[in-house]
């Protein structure tokens, strides 16, 4: 099997693309840079069809049923495993393994497929956008580089291979978001994106080391084997907590709350980038790690519904910021993390079919969004501000007509892409654990409905009413060139017929996308709840084949609210002339500049966390903790080291004084001025007359005869 | 006539050992004060053969080994004194004061 013995190339492509731009950018043209560049994505997809295609193949064989394909290069990181180095949660030797190895099952196959396709459009679209930009090759580089190691990530067969993909994506958003360097705005929103994905990182890399040592292997294939297999109890605790870290690395990746706030900045980045990377691919990384890790999500009914909980609110709550913002850019990213909440959503409830599918549409409609505004933005002489644009649709025909199929498509009209994806999310978030749930599907319809409503507003705002722009910017409006448009037109196609994948039984489809993506998913997904009543379905699997009317009803009701929130767009702002009031805005002004202030977020977040705001003189948070550390350590620990030090002197000195006079003095000196004293009359008897001194020994002898005669 | 006791040799002997005494305290000349020295060392020679008569042959065996301690002293000392005489060109008992204070 060619294509899959020969997958290793696909990542290595755009690899050395980018490795090309690296050492020769610099000297070649602009046509080669787009042969090496383009031409490098363009065989990663074919490279990409030719191995899904021969993957159906390969698993259709009664050998192979369901199972993932690996193919392991060599082992990368560790020793074989008769050198068994580290312990497990339960006291036996593991080995420490992770192997250059590529997996290639349903799941990777969809990922891969889009990240190539719209990776391939974006980077055609690109050498339009890029034209007249300096730095070509470079921004050429790094959307290769990205490419790369977003393959990497989504065709690893370890978590660790999996880190190097993330921790490269993160790298390459960086370089991407602060490609206008010489801009602060840029550089701080790279450097904000990078921070902020970090950490998520540790959670992720918590999570991952976590599973090592409950498990004992790093690989997918072993893990999720040990999950199924392993009775483990519902809701174990180690389990638990490697789910969620390893969700804290989803939402930092993908954007969620509370780690979102890198995403809106990052608009900062050229459109083409807004539209790779954090539209299309690398927002969906954590989404990507949550369905892979399903098996483990399963066994933690805790970790579900805190990802289904914060998905949810994290779509109404970005949905809610975009209802009022001004630049086009913004409204989509914040429509970005608002769609990723309803992918966590679909994860949490259960319905992991549901959020890939959700995936999938997505990146095709969001891409043409985000393309679709380089496209205005470029017609508009770099205007990105909605309240100077206006009736753009005259002259700009192809980009008007394929963003409104993709505002149809995400606002969930039907027959467009999105309204099948999202609405079996709403339907499985209702339908899923006895009703459990029914209040995030409460939060998500609202959500579809402000969704609606921000997204046509943008495009009445944009293409329609009356125009607000200068003359000068009005002259120099025209459509973009076919490099442009063509790849507009591929993902408006996309957005009409993507969805028909996935048409469910209550439609009369037959669901191809969640039967294809069955083995991954439902087939072995054991039962959340601990007790289960008869005739109970599991989360995950498919439904038996007969269909709920209540079904029907929600269908028709979120059609309604789709519906609604394009009326009343269409009332407000069909007309928009120059200063336009923004209903919101006149009914109730402090909601209004909450939303807009994006609720004070960021600034509460450099209160807390960043210590670049302060409360008079003190700052909060840990650089506050940091701040009264330092303060505690120069003034108090080096207080006391220099006391110590001062006592030491005194001592010192007292010391000296004793040695001076005490010792010396008294001690030393003492004796001998008292020898000298009585040294002068005693030296006296010497007078040096030795007669003398016989007189004195005659005496002497006188006296002890003497004395001994008389005894 | 009253026989000649060992009384009068000890008498002897003590007026010598006098003699020689007070030679030994006064005299200015060193030569004369070494004079002295053997007078009383031959005194107590004297006042040993005296005992030796009364009390057995040791006395007098004892009585040479003082003569050739004499003898020995004698040229000692007046090799102390030809030592002295060459530094202070002098015998006057008088001028041996380098030890004074």
């Amino acid at each position: 099997m060619f294509f899959l013995d020969y997958i290793w190339l696909i990542p290595l492509f755009p690899a050395m693309g980018a490795a090309i731009m690296f050492f020769f950018g610099r000297k070649i043209e602009k046509p080669a840079v787009n042969a090496v560049c383009v031409g490098a994505v363009v065989l990663a997809f074919l490279f990409s069809c030719g191995a899904v295609w021969q993957y159906t193949g390969w698993s259709a064989m009664p050998e192979h049923a369901h199972q993932p394909f690996q193919k392991i290069l060599y082992t990368w990181l560790g020793s074989d495993s008769s050198h068994l180095n580290f312990v497990k949660h339960d006291g036996t030797p593991a080995a420490f393994q992770a192997d250059a190895g590529f997996l290639l099952d349903p799941l990777s196959s969809i990922w891969l497929l889009f990240v190539t396709g719209v990776g391939m459009l974006i980077h055609i679209y690109s050498t339009g956008y890029m034209a007249h930009e300096g730095g070509y090759y470079r921004f050429f580089g790094y959307l290769n580089l990205f490419m790369f190691s977003m393959l990497t990530l989504i065709m690893g067969n370890n978590y660790v291979v999996m880190f190097v993909g993330w921790e490269g994506v993160g790298l390459c958003s960086y370089l991407l978001i602060g490609f206008y360097f010489h801009r602060k705005s840029a550089s701080d929103a790279a450097n904000k994106a990078f921070i902020v994905n970090r950490i998520g990182d540790a959670g992720f890399l918590l999570g991952m080391f976590t599973l090592a040592w409950y498990f004992g292997s790093f690989r997918f294939t072993d893990i999720n084997h040990l999950a199924r297999t392993g009775n483990f109890q519902i809701g174990d605790p180690i389990i638990t907590a490697a789910a969620l870290l390893l969700f804290v690395g989803a939402c930092g990746k993908s954007a969620q709350l509370p780690l979102y706030v890198w995403l809106p900045d990052a608009m900062e980045g050229p459109t083409p980038v807004s539209a790779l990377i954090h539209a299309a691919t690398m927002v969906t990384a954590g989404v990507y790690m949550v369905a892979r890790s399903n098996a483990l999500f399963v066994l933690a009914p805790t970790a579900m519904k805190t990802v289904a909980i914060v998905g949810a609110l994290t779509a109404i709550f970005a949905a809610s910021i975009g209802l009022v913002q001004n630049d086009i850019k913004r409204v989509l990213a914040y429509s970005t993390v608002s769609q990723l909440g309803y992918m966590f959503l679909a994860l949490g409830v259960g319905a992991f079919a549901a959020g890939v599918f959700h995936v999938f549409t997505h990146a095709f409609f969001k891409a043409l969004l985000f393309l679709g505004s380089g496209s205005v933005i470029h017609a508009m002489s770099g205007e990105q501000d909605m309240r100077n644009m206006g009736d753009l649709h005259r002259r700009t025909p192809v980009t008007h007509w394929t963003m409104f199929i993709a505002t149809l498509a995400i606002a969930g009209i039907f027959p467009f892409a999105g309204f099948f994806s999202k609405d079996e999310i709403l339907w499985q978030a209702w339908s899923s654990e006895r009703g459990a749930y029914q209040w995030l599907w409460l939060i998500g319809v609202i959500t579809a409905f402000m969704t609606s409503f921000y997204m046509f507003r943008l495009m009445y705002l944009t293409f329609h009413g009356r125009p607000r722009m200068s003359h000068e910017v009005e002259h120099h409006i025209h459509e973009s060139p076919k490099s442009m448009t063509v790849p507009l037109i591929i993902l408006a196609a996309g957005s009409i017929f993507a969805g028909w994948l996935g048409v469910p039984h209550s439609l009369g489809g037959s669901n191809r996308f969640e039967k294809f993506l069955e083995p991954v998913f439902a087939k072995e997904a054991k039962p959340v709840l601990a007790e289960q009543t008869p005739g109970q379905l599991a989360a995950g699997q498919k439904e038996a084949e007969h269909t709920n009317p209540t079904e029907y009803l929600l269908m028709l009701l979120s059609l309604g609210l789709a519906a609604a929130g394009w009326g009343l767009a269409w009332k407000v702002y069909r007309h928009a002339d120059k200063g336009y009031a923004e209903p919101i805005a006149a009914k109730t002004p402090l909601v209004y500049t909450a939303m807009l202030n994006k609720y004070y977020v960021d600034e509460g977040y450099d209160y807390i966390f960043t210590g670049r705001r302060k409360l008079g003189p003190a700052r909060l948070g840990v650089m506050g903790l940091g701040d009264a550390s330092a303060w505690f350590d120069s003034r108090i620990v080096d207080g006391t080291v220099n006391g110590a030090g001062w006592t030491t002197r005194a001592v010192g000195t007292l010391s000296t004084w004793w040695d001076r006079w005490i010792i010396d003095g008294l001690l030393v000196n003492g004796p001998a001025i008292v020898a000298r004293v009585f040294s002068y009359p005693a030296r006296l008897v010497q007078w040096g007359l030795v007669q003398w001194y016989a007189l004195l020994m005659v005496a002497g002898l006188v006296g002890f005869v003497a004395y001994y005669s008389y005894r | 006539m009253t026989p000649i006791t060992p009384i009068h040799y000890l008498i002897l002997a003590a007026a010598l050992f006098a003699l020689g005494t007070i030679g030994v305290l006064t005299r200015r000349n060193v030569v004369i004060v070494l004079m002295s020295i053997e007078l009383i060392l031959n005194a107590v020679n004297l006042n040993l053969v005296a005992f030796s008569r009364m009390w057995g042959l040791e006395g007098q065996v004892f009585s040479i080994f003082v003569i050739t301690d004499a003898a020995a002293e004698a040229a000692v000392g007046l090799g102390i004194l030809i030592a002295f005489f060459r530094n202070k060109e002098t015998v006057n008992v008088d001028e041996v004061d380098l030890l004074k204070w």
